[in-house]
């Protein structure tokens, strides 16, 4: 079963005022019990809901785009606007239309499935980003790093790669024995650490702040408590429409970052 | 506590599961997948036949107007052409006309001299005619007179002419002594 917040606040059915400390939410919040088991893989609900962003996702763009029409039907317009602001908005924004071309298929795909499985929070029955176990975000980080380096070492050679990777040109010669560790380790370890950390981190905060209004709307429900309750449901609806915007922010600023870094791995001396 | 509780306790949140990343990554590859191979290709196709298209009507409009431009720059010179001929057409009925009259005046007027000439010659023509008849009646009925006067017939043709012509030319003299004074 998931430790969906209502469910764990219903199984516990435990209030204020009575002899009932908060039920509060965890790490526990972000754990699931295996549902079913298909070639030695244990199925989770989120990677059920990893599988149907990847139906949903594909199903539309299939939909908008498998016959598009030169004069579109509303549906491929939509299709189109979202393939725009990726395109233009993130991909020729950063690398130029000429470079960018060859990364707008990855960059497209990533966006839309990171903005989905970040989605999930604030749809009924699923109610969980996906993107808030580490897993998720942290694979779709390393398969952007192992493009940008693959990219880096390609263009500038190894010694090139490598000194694209941590020297700056134009500075005294004294800081380069402190620059270039700090610069290595900044951009080669820490850099997919931070990308994945970010996305990560954002989900699981947001999903936590929902699930402790919601639990709490429903202990508070007790005598006087229940004024106290409304104040804290009032919190889950700004709390979801806060998150509505996290998420596509999110989406963004992991396929930005992602084509910064293809971005300064194309071109030496950023 | 529950067991999932005390799981959690156990577990890094950092630490990815790896059954989770793998179905991650497989998650993210069809969407790639999907995307790079099939329906990008086909979308950008269309946008590209769109921008086409558009960019053909631009033209086709531009042609249809530099058209139109052409036509109104020719008919301009027409309605020009014409306006000037009309004009030119104007000016030469006018001098044609101002012709005619002219002449139609000189004829007029050679018409009247030669009227009036016609009425001066024939004029002149009666006056002699008339003097000459004058003349001769006048002979007849003076000699008449005279002969009745005198009582006697002045037959003889040369006395009777002499006696005339010297009867006559008293009377022009007298005459013309009657006009001078």
């Amino acid at each position: 079963m998931s430790a969906d917040p209502q469910m764990l606040a219903n199984e516990i059915d435990c209030h204020i005022f009575a002899d009932c400390g908060f039920p509060s939410p965890g790490l526990n919040s972000f754990m699931f019990k295996p549902m079913f088991e298909v070639g030695g893989i244990e199925f989770n609900k989120p990677m059920l809901l990893a599988l149907i962003s990847t139906i949903v996702v594909t199903g539309f763009f299939w939909a908008a785009f498998a016959r598009p029409k030169v004069v579109p039907g509303k549906l491929q317009m939509v299709g189109e606007a979202g393939y725009d602001f990726v395109r233009r908005g993130i991909v020729y924004e950063t690398m130029g239309k000429k470079d960018g071309e060859k990364y707008v298929p990855l960059m497209v795909s990533l966006f839309f499935f990171i903005w989905l499985m970040n989605l999930w929070s604030i749809i009924p029955f699923a109610q969980f980003p996906v993107t808030s176990l580490i897993a998720f975000p942290a694979g779709l980080a390393a398969l952007v790093w192992f493009t940008w380096m693959t990219i880096n070492f390609k263009k500038h050679g190894f010694v090139g790669g490598i000194k694209n990777l941590c020297y700056m040109p134009g500075l005294p010669k004294a800081i380069y024995p402190l620059l270039i560790p700090i610069e290595f380790l900044s951009n080669v370890i820490v850099r997919p650490f931070t990308h994945a950390v970010r996305l990560f981190a954002n989900m699981f905060a947001g999903h936590l702040l929902l699930v402790i209004f919601t639990i709490a709307s429903w202990y508070l429900l007790n005598g006087v408590g229940i004024a106290y309750a409304g104040v804290s449901f009032v919190m889950v609806i700004v709390m979801t429409l806060f998150e509505i915007f996290v998420q596509a922010l999110q989406a963004y600023v992991f396929v930005l970052l992602a084509s910064s870094y293809i971005q300064g791995a194309l071109h030496a001396d950023h | 506590m529950n067991l999932l509780q005390i799981a959690a306790e156990e577990q890094n949140p950092l630490i990815p599961e790896i059954p989770e990343l793998v179905v991650g990554l497989l998650a993210f590859a069809i969407v790639f997948a999907l995307f790079a191979w099939k329906l990008l290709p086909s979308i950008n196709k269309v946008l590209d036949e769109r921008r086409a298209s558009i960019e053909g009507g631009i033209e086709e409009a531009e042609a249809a107007k530099a058209e139109a431009q052409r036509v109104l720059e020719e008919y301009r010179e027409q309605l020009a052409d014409a306006r000037h001929e009309a004009a030119r057409l104007r000016q030469e009925a006018q001098e044609q006309g101002a012709t005619l009259i002219a002449e139609m005046r000189a004829e007029g007027q050679r018409q009247k001299e030669a009227i009036i000439e016609a009425g001066h010659a024939q004029l002149e023509a009666d006056r002699k005619q008339a003097a000459e008849a004058l003349r001769r009646d006048v002979g007849r009925i003076a000699t008449d007179l005279a002969g009745r006067v005198v009582g006697e017939s002045l037959e003889d043709h040369a006395r009777q002419s002499r006696v005339i012509d010297r009867f006559l030319a008293e009377l022009d003299e007298r005459a013309e002594e009657g006009a001078a004074r």
